[in-house]
């Protein structure tokens, strides 16, 4: 199976633009082996094999219907595999604090209860008490710089104050790691380019290891340190480059040669991989 | 005010426009329709401390306890099968039949059971309002957002924290839906069983008394008197509901 072996394959690594050297002492974050899941199409995964690295930024993409979102549905236990491993610095999914922020917010949030409530949810499922509850959003409101009134419903919000309200949400417990489905592609240009700023920060500020599935490929690249291109089903690792721009990273990015290059060679892939159905 | 809040009173003119013609131009025996100002003195009348307003609140009365019962028992029972999709399919059937038997069909049995009381009105006018109102609430667990319930899971929320924090709420517009089914429906049942089961009173009593008697304006002004309950009950649903369900529909 070359997914096997493809993430620490010297090959596929050289292939990536730059940034290989660093990798071996790359501490793995998320073990997945032999992960097999089906549905009545036939095989989605099987066998595959991933090693996710700790406190990094990993994009998931690939082909239409290759199962980029089943994959973190499965990692996050929102689905139940078929077989195979999946392991947290070696806990089950079980004794790990994960987020998981939904392509859709408005049938994510809780429309009964305020924004700051809905934030808050996950602490008062965790038995925290309140005043610690309140410290704790009032934290991570003031450590995002987030200017939301949270009194408000999320419906009286606009699409993308109710995404910035989710990942809120899924970060509040402080995760190990933070699941992200598409979480922009609702969402107009505009916003789209002002919540990718938020989340890069987000991330900067944290480093929590983060894994985000877009179908946009200069978002993918843009935001991540390393790329995970996916094939057609069943889905094997196509390639893992590394992205190796300095952070905080800005406009100036998207015209830099190497990312310009780097971009161009992860299209290639998944062109490869579309024209092989 | 806008001119537009005024607009639904053209038609309540038109009507008595209308209503006026009839008994100009005798197009009905003017016995069986008196002119409009009669039923209305005939409904102001009996409202201010004569027999209507004491019918009128024995209506009242068991509409409400038959609502009571039928909230009281159909929305836990909607919530436990809605929250079990094979279960409520294994009674759907059942539920479905019933829902769709015309309630007055159980007038005889209830009687047989419960006797000529006041329960036996309550119970059927009950029974018909918890099966609309138990469909109402398993549908509304049943289609609770895919999203919301993982987003729930996914956030370490347990099966029993996913129904109460989760399912409960999503199905309360579905719930009030049911509820507001539910009212007019027991109101019809509770005003024909009023007519017929030995009645001493409400509004039902008193439409049919009246007529008997031959006492039109007092007919037509229980008639309002009944239409004005209908519309009241419906409308104090909705008020509740944009108080508590601020969310439905958006």
């Amino acid at each position: 199976m070359a997914a096997a072996t493809g993430v620490q394959a010297p090959g596929l690594a050289a292939a990536a633009a730059a940034g290989a050297a660093g990798r071996a002492a790359e501490p793995v974050h998320i073990t997945i082996r032999g992960l097999t899941k089906h549905f009545q199409g036939g095989a989605v995964y099987d066998n595959f094999d991933l090693d996710v690295p700790r406190g990094k930024f990993v994009s998931v993409f690939g082909p239409n219907g290759c199962g980029k979102s089943t994959l973190i549905n499965l990692i996050a236990g929102l689905i139940p595999a078929d077989a195979g491993t999946i392991l947290f610095g070696g806990k089950p999914l079980r004794e790990t604090k994960i987020g998981y922020v939904f392509q859709n917010y408005r049938e994510a949030l809780f429309p009964w209860v305020s924004a700051w409530s809905n934030i808050e949810y996950p602490l008062k499922l965790a038995k925290v008490p309140a005043p610690e509850r309140a410290r704790r959003v009032d934290r991570l409101v003031a450590h995002l710089g987030v200017k939301i009134d949270l009194k408000r419903y999320p419906y009286e919000l606009s699409g993308g104050q109710q995404q910035l309200v989710s990942i809120m949400r899924a970060l509040v417990v402080d995760p190990e790691v933070l699941f992200l489905d598409e979480p922009f592609s609702a969402l107009d240009y505009e916003m789209t380019l002002f919540m990718r700023e938020q989340l890069q920060r987000v991330f900067n500020e944290t480093r929590t290891t983060m894994v985000l599935v877009s179908h946009d490929l200069e978002e993918a690249v843009y935001l991540a340190d390393r790329v995970l291109l996916l094939s057609r089903r069943p889905a094997t690792i196509a390639d893992f480059p590394d992205v190796p721009m300095p952070r905080p990273r800005s406009d100036e990015t998207l015209s830099d040669p190497a990312f310009v290059l780097l971009k161009g060679h992860c299209l290639e892939i998944f062109q490869r991989e579309v024209r092989k159905a | 005010m806008r001119r537009e809040t005024f607009l639904p009173l053209v038609g309540v003119a038109g009507l008595v426009a209308l209503w006026y013609l009839a008994v100009w131009a005798r197009v009905v025996d003017p016995v069986l329709l008196p002119p409009p100002e009669d039923a209305f003195a005939a409904m102001v009348k009996g409202m201010a401390g004569g027999r209507l307003g004491y019918d009128f609140w024995r209506t009242v009365e068991r509409t409400a306890y038959a609502i009571a019962i039928a909230a009281v028992i159909a929305i836990p029972v909607g919530i436990a099968l809605g929250s079990n999709e094979r279960i409520y399919r294994s009674v759907e059937f059942v539920i479905d039949f019933f829902r769709s038997t015309p309630a007055s069909a159980m007038f005889p049995l209830f009687l047989v059971i419960f006797g000529v009381g006041d329960m036996t009105k309550i119970l059927v006018a009950a029974f018909g309002a918890a099966l609309v109102i138990l469909f109402n609430v398993a549908y509304g667990v049943m289609n609770a957002r895919k999203t919301r319930l993982l987003a729930a899971k996914v956030m370490g929320a347990t099966r029993f924290r996913v129904l109460t924090d989760v399912m409960l709420l999503e199905s309360l517009p579905q719930t009030f839906v049911g509820l507001r089914n539910g009212v007019s429906l027991a109101l019809v049942i509770v005003v024909v069983a009023e007519m017929f089961i030995g009645s001493t009173d409400g509004l039902g009593h008193r439409v049919f008394e009246a007529q008997q008697l031959f006492e039109m304006p007092d007919m037509y002004a229980a008639i309002f008197a009944a239409g004005a309950l209908g519309y009241g009950l419906n409308l104090l649903f909705l008020v509740v509901e944009k108080r508590f369900v601020h969310w439905s529909g958006k």
